[in-house]
């Protein structure tokens, strides 16, 4: 990739080399590519690899395969270069407790070697962005979870970095403070900036994110726009049905109703009960079919315990994936 | 190399260490002058001590304000940045290599030493006299074992710091830091061990040792001590062994 604003992961397995201790794969041959000044979005549960991808692209975290990023520069071998181009959200507050709000964004731009007026300027204005202007000379010790993430984010914005990355960015803020974040967010990229942020918030990814990545287990599943991804689901909406009783014969005849694209059996979800038989029915339509269900459902004497409709979503793609909601 | 982010780096730590001026003080210099004062006024004065003592005194108690302050004021805060608040993470990812971040908490841990160190002689003195026999003939070998031994004091904090959980800080005290004063030759030169041969060798594992004689060395002469080059040897030895394991361990604990 040839502009400073893009970046890419691509990971391999370790191979050949004894382990001392046995190796958690944390991401498997998961290869991405951001275009410079998209907003890209990482969506997955916990644990499917998210924190590391982006570990990886901020030189935190040491691969032990593959080859990551930003723009020319190999993350690894160029770390400083590399530093200057990023500017870093984690997922935990990470404030110095021993500073206050400003002096936090102050010590951050002399890190850079920002000169000492151009600091207070853009300390000041991200202070008010933030809304933050009234809390800036207290200690950061005693900020509520919401206002140190509107301070974290204003010090990645600090240096003004070409990427950012921001990991759960919206996590624990209330939903006034999103949108703000949100808002914020659109306005940085519309500088020409790159944004990454990883969230297993679906509304967050759908409205905010040009391009979605969605991984499970380290894996990638699914890259594209966030519509492509929802319209390659089959049929786009998701009916989760629960019958009374394990009934294969049912389950068949659905897929002839009109409208279905896929008829998924699942395993009993109710857990103690080996009558239940649960399906995840894709299909074109949603409401109208329930009682086109319901009708061949009494008519094979199983009782329709449970519906629920999803209309097409990032959500339902996951799930069509890999048979887990996101939430799982 | 970047100067203006290390410079940086260098002023929030100083920033920070002004804001807590006054418990910086109580830490460093409490517990040490009440030591002076009872070894070398109370017992002396009361003749359980002879005279002398309390020139042999200062040197070690010397010694040991500068490893207490270089250790307390390097370890600690990066045990608590790296396990607990995570602190850190925003100067590990400021635009200069990792190691440069802990050369800048051992240059500024060696500052405070040092600090404390020349501290202690003026303040010492002030409790003791009279009856302090200071004979400083060399300021230049004087200068360079206080600085060997500041330096070692930040590096071990650097290694210490890195190595030490959160839940292990009160074992590092009393495991690591209490065995290494009370075997550190601060309150007795290294000679007086004459009598346990065993002891007296082992304890020259103990960086401590070559810091209490040097300082005793080069400001009471007039003692039993080690030789100066001996010394000067083995502090640069430790030194860099410490300064080594603390750039090794700083990597390990800053990388995942």
């Amino acid at each position: 990739m040839a502009s400073a604003g893009g970046f890419g992961f691509t990971g391999a397995r370790g191979k050949g080399k004894k382990q001392p201790k046995p190796e958690i794969v944390a991401l498997d041959g998961l290869s991405l590519e951001v275009s410079p000044g998209e907003i890209f979005g990482l969506l997955g549960p916990n644990g499917a690899g998210k924190s590391t991808t982006v570990g990886i692209l901020t030189t935190r975290v040491r691969p032990t395969g593959g080859q990551a990023w930003i723009g020319n520069h190999d993350v690894w071998a160029e770390q400083v270069v590399v530093k200057r181009l990023i500017g870093v959200v984690q997922q935990r507050p990470n404030l110095d407790f021993t500073l206050t709000a400003r002096e936090i964004l102050l010590f951050h731009g002399a890190y850079f070697g920002i000169d000492s007026g151009e600091r207070t300027k853009r300390a000041d204005a991200l202070l008010e962005r933030f809304k933050l202007s009234d809390r800036g000379d207290q200690m950061v010790r005693g900020f509520s979870g919401g206002m140190m993430q509107r301070l974290s984010i204003a010090r990645a914005m600090m240096h003004d970095p070409q990427v950012l990355f921001l990991d759960e960015p919206s996590a624990g803020l209330d939903p006034q403070t999103r949108l703000l974040l949100w808002e914020i967010i659109r306005e940085y990229n519309q500088r020409g900036k790159t944004i990454l942020l990883t969230t297993h918030n679906m509304e967050e990814a759908d409205a905010l994110c040009q391009r979605v990545g969605i991984i499970d287990h380290g894996r990638k599943i699914a890259v594209g726009t966030p519509a492509e991804l929802k319209a390659s689901v089959p049929g786009g909406y998701l009916l989760r049905l629960r019958f009374g009783r394990h009934c294969p014969e049912l389950l068949q005849r659905l897929q002839t109703l009109a409208g279905v694209t896929e008829v998924r059996p699942n395993k009993a979800v109710n857990s103690g009960s080996h009558d239940n038989d649960s399906a995840d029915v894709y299909a074109d339509r949603g409401g109208s079919l329930v009682s086109e269900i319901a009708n061949l459902a009494s008519g094979a004497s199983v009782e329709l315990c449970d519906v629920h409709i999803s209309e097409p979503s990032l959500e339902n793609l996951f799930l069509h994936h890999t048979g887990r909601s996101l939430r799982d | 190399m970047n100067w203006k982010t290390f410079l940086a780096l260098l002023g929030r730590d100083a920033h920070v260490a002004r804001r807590n001026v006054v418990p910086l003080l109580l830490q460093t210099f409490l517990q040490p002058m009440m030591f002076v004062f009872i070894f070398g006024r109370v017992m002396v004065s009361s003749g359980y001590m002879p005279p002398a003592y309390k020139s042999l005194l200062l040197p070690g108690i010397m010694a040991i304000s500068m490893v207490f302050t270089g250790v307390w004021a390097v370890a600690m805060p990066l045990i608590a940045e790296f396990q607990f608040t995570r602190e850190i993470e925003d100067r590990l990812l400021a635009p200069i290599e990792i190691s440069w971040l802990a050369i800048e908490k051992v240059f500024f841990g060696t500052l405070q030493a040092l600090l404390a160190g020349l501290t202690v002689i003026p303040a010492a003195w002030l409790l003791l006299r009279p009856g302090v026999d200071l004979n400083l003939r060399s300021p230049i070998a004087f200068a360079c074992v206080t600085l060997l031994v500041a330096l070692f004091s930040a590096c071990g904090g650097l290694a210490l710091g890195c190595s030490v959980s959160q839940t292990h800080i009160g074992l590092m005290f009393s495991m690591v830091l209490t065995p290494m004063i009370f075997f550190g030759c601060t309150y007795y030169p290294w000679s007086a061990l004459a009598h346990f041969p065993v002891l007296q060798r082992i304890v020259l594992v103990n960086p401590l040792v070559y810091a209490s004689e040097g300082l005793r060395a080069t400001l009471v002469p007039q003692f039993p001590h080690l030789s100066l080059p001996v010394v000067l040897v083995m502090l640069t030895l430790f030194d860099l062994l410490f300064l080594a394991t603390g750039l090794r361990q700083f990597h390990r604990k800053s990388v995942s």
